[in-house]
């Protein structure tokens, strides 16, 4: 297991190093099998961390909640890094293309790398840490394409995610705080150790830290009311970033919730933790759900529905029932590998029409044979239609809210999915289904930019469908690590 | 009464309880209050040099209260962390930040959405809620008297109403790092312990942070030719 852990916390670094002097196919190449190389390690990982937790020295540890999210982020960053061949495919040709390929792929591999850090560290200190350096690499890259609309979008970015952190900072102080009462003065903060503390924590200070994350990290996660960096970042990044940002990077964040959750279940009992996630999840889902309507930018369209599935994480983590925390699980992995799909889509049509603007692209299905028709079933997966994962997650997830008993919570999520899935499919009918008027010429930009949103379909058809059993193991043992019952 | 505090006053090691702390929570209170005060400072300073000033002589203040901490309450990692703090953030950032300055050519921060009045009226309510919230909460410090935790809740507060209201990226960014410094001045009263190697971590996190602010301030300037935040208007909806 160490080799898997050094794997992961040292190939993504050095290959972001190896970037800064490569030429760029080499730097494709390193960053593809970085990617691959990231992806296996963790699926190396899954069997181990379905039964025990898995840890190196006192800093790094992995248990099955932590996999779950190392698996999303890794798949992204291996699909991610070969769709970029295809994206940069029309660049190559100008003048200044190797420095900004250079500074974009070793960017790549640290955004990749802080996001498959944070979830192995054991301390909420260092998790904190892990979570600031994500955004911090994350804004220079949405600032890369140095255009008007791009800085502004990523200053934007890095002020309100930063202050928003600086809450989380604060949170992770009074949580220390409240586990030096049990633990002594002086400790790690390590969640292992809050959780055994659980019961004997002073409840107003649990209360108080708990909050403050759920707002802090929240800000990143991008829950209403503290979303609004979140549609200018994804619509003005590279669209590899913008998969990158919204399947893995606010899964990551959520993941932080999730640690704060888990202590604060052991402290407090259940109700206090579940209220206010549900709180902000009904709001997120409700808040994007109306956003999907009448959105007039592609890459905006799918970061609002990037919102609305968070919002579903949340409520699903507020249901508390075991099926519902399974399904949250579940929803992390096929909303990666869905949105992922579906920016990877949106970008080869952007590609294609030379503009965002959903009113100006037609006739995607009869203009790009494979684009097409993938771009139309990731959205068909991002509204829940089977047999894609994201069905069986959301069903999961009604089911757990119908048997907690949470009724109106979970109507009110049956009715808002169907209001989203709406805007969603009125925005992709009229972009893939209507003919084309301006006779661009039939055809894919680039092969590299179908293989990895097939490999996507794959994986959601596989989650959606039948499910390994080791993943399944892995599902069941991290809903109940997230209920406290080892 | 007067009889029973000289019965406490002078019993033998009642010297611990009611004298020496009373000094120590009285200096450590002011230092506190001189941090707010300096994040209130802000508000009204128009030249960002100034601005940066300000920043650096709190970022001093913190340090010299995480000294005093570590002499009365013998925390000897906290001179190691007074040391480097004041390093990053009374030295290294205000340079940077002046450099960028002396790049960007420009002296006046952007005029506030509100008006200074409006402002500083608006940051007392903040602050006042920021401290009396943190007060009712109960939550007794381990090195540093309570009054100082409500205190540094009011420096965080304050510093979003400096970031949301003024429109100029150094006042914002500055209102970032000083919203640090208010979390520091609570870690030294609730968690003055933590592990050095942590404490440690966050700095350089800082360091990070602080770099890539600045990359991103000077991005906007090449682009926007100005540090005002006002044409930061496209992106809607």
């Amino acid at each position: 297991m160490t080799a898997t852990f050094v794997i992961l916390l040292a190939v993504p670094l050095v290959a972001a190093l190896a970037c800064l002097w490569s030429p760029v196919r080499a730097c494709q190449a390193v960053t593809i099998a970085a990617g691959v190389a990231s992806f296996a390690a963790v699926c190396v990982l899954v069997p181990a961390a379905a039964h025990h937790d898995v840890t190196l020295g006192r800093y790094v540890r992995a248990d099955a909640i932590s996999v779950v999210f190392l698996l999303a982020t890794s798949f992204l960053y291996a699909v991610v890094a070969a769709y970029s061949v295809g994206y940069f495919a029309g660049d190559a040709s100008s003048a200044d293309f190797g420095r900004y390929a250079r500074r974009f792929y070793a960017g790549l591999n640290l955004f990749a790398w802080s996001m498959l850090v944070a979830p192995l560290m054991s301390s909420l200190a260092l998790l904190w840490i892990a979570i600031e350096v994500t955004t911090v690499i994350s804004a220079l890259l949405v600032a890369i394409e140095d255009t008007d609309r791009a800085v502004e979008a990523a200053w934007k970015y890095v002020l309100i995610a930063s202050a928003g952190l600086g809450l989380a900072l604060l949170a992770t102080i009074f949580m220390y705080a409240a586990g030096a009462h049990v633990l002594g003065q002086s400790y790690d903060l390590t969640f292992a150790e809050l959780l055994r503390a659980g019961p004997h924590l002073p409840r107003t200070v649990v209360r108080l830290a708990y909050g403050l994350a759920v707002l802090g990290f929240g800000t990143k996660v991008g829950l209403f009311p503290v979303h609004t960096w979140l549609p200018d970042a994804h619509a003005e990044a590279p669209t590899p970033v913008s998969a990158l940002l919204s399947g893995s990077l606010l899964a990551v964040s959520f993941y932080a919730i999730l640690r704060y959750y888990q202590v604060s279940v052991a402290a407090l009992g259940p109700r206090f933790p579940q209220g206010i996630l549900l709180a902000f999840g009904i709001a997120s889902l409700l808040l994007a759900a109306l956003y999907l309507f009448n959105q007039g930018d592609v890459k905006r369209l799918l970061a609002y529905s990037s919102v609305e599935h968070m919002g579903i994480l949340a409520i699903g983590v507020s249901f508390g029932a075991p099926i519902a925390l399974a399904g949250v699980l579940l929803h992390v992995l096929a909303h990666a590998a869905a949105k992922g799909n579906a920016f990877m889509g949106a970008g080869v049509l952007v590609r294609k029409y030379q503009t965002k603007r959903i009113a100006r692209i037609d006739g995607g299905l009869d203009l790009l044979p494979w684009s097409g028709p993938l771009l139309l079933t990731a959205v068909l997966a991002l509204s829940a239609m089977p047999p894609f994962g994201i069905f069986r997650s959301e069903f999961q997830i009604v089911a757990g809210g119908f048997a907690a008993p949470r009724n109106v919570a979970a109507a009110v999520l049956i009715v808002a999915i169907t209001v989203a899935f709406l805007g969603l499919s009125l925005s992709a009918n009229r972009m893939l289904l209507n003919s084309h008027a301006k006779r661009l010429p039939r055809g894919e930009p680039s092969a590299w930019m179908v293989v990895p949103v097939v490999a996507g379909v794959a994986a959601l058809v596989l989650l959606g469908v039948h499910p390994p059993a080791h993943l399944t193991e892995l599902l069941v043992r991290g809903a109940a690590e997230l209920r406290g019952v080892r | 009464m007067a009889g029973a505090w000289l019965a406490v006053r002078h019993a033998p090691g009642a010297l611990a309880v009611s004298g020496v702390p009373s000094v120590f929570n009285g200096s450590a209170n002011a230092v506190a209050v001189v941090v707010l005060l300096l994040e209130f400072g802000m508000f009204r300073q128009a030249l960002l040099r100034d601005q940066i000033r300000l920043y650096a002589a709190q970022s001093a203040a913190v340090s010299v209260l995480a000294v005093i901490v570590a002499a009365a309450r013998h925390v000897p990692e906290l001179y190691i962390l007074a040391a480097l703090s004041a390093a990053l953030k009374v030295v290294i950032v205000p340079l940077v930040l002046r450099r960028l300055l002396r790049g960007a050519g420009e002296e006046i921060a952007g005029s506030g959405a509100l008006s200074l009045a409006t402002t500083v009226l608006l940051a007392i309510a903040v602050g006042a809620f920021g401290f009396f919230a943190v007060g009712t909460l109960g939550i007794a410090g381990v090195t540093l008297p309570q009054t100082a935790l409500g205190l540094a809740m009011a420096v965080v507060l304050v510093s979003f109403v400096l970031m949301i209201v003024r429109r100029d990226v150094v006042s914002q960014a500055i209102g970032f790092f000083s919203l640090e410094n208010g979390v520091s001045l609570a870690a030294l009263v609730i968690a003055a312990h933590m592990p050095l190697i942590l404490e440690v971590a966050f700095l350089f996190d800082l360091l990070v942070a602080v770099v890539v602010f600045g990359v991103l301030i000077r991005v906007h300037h090449g682009r926007a030719e100005s540090l005002s935040t006002s044409e930061l208007t496209r992106l809607r909806g």
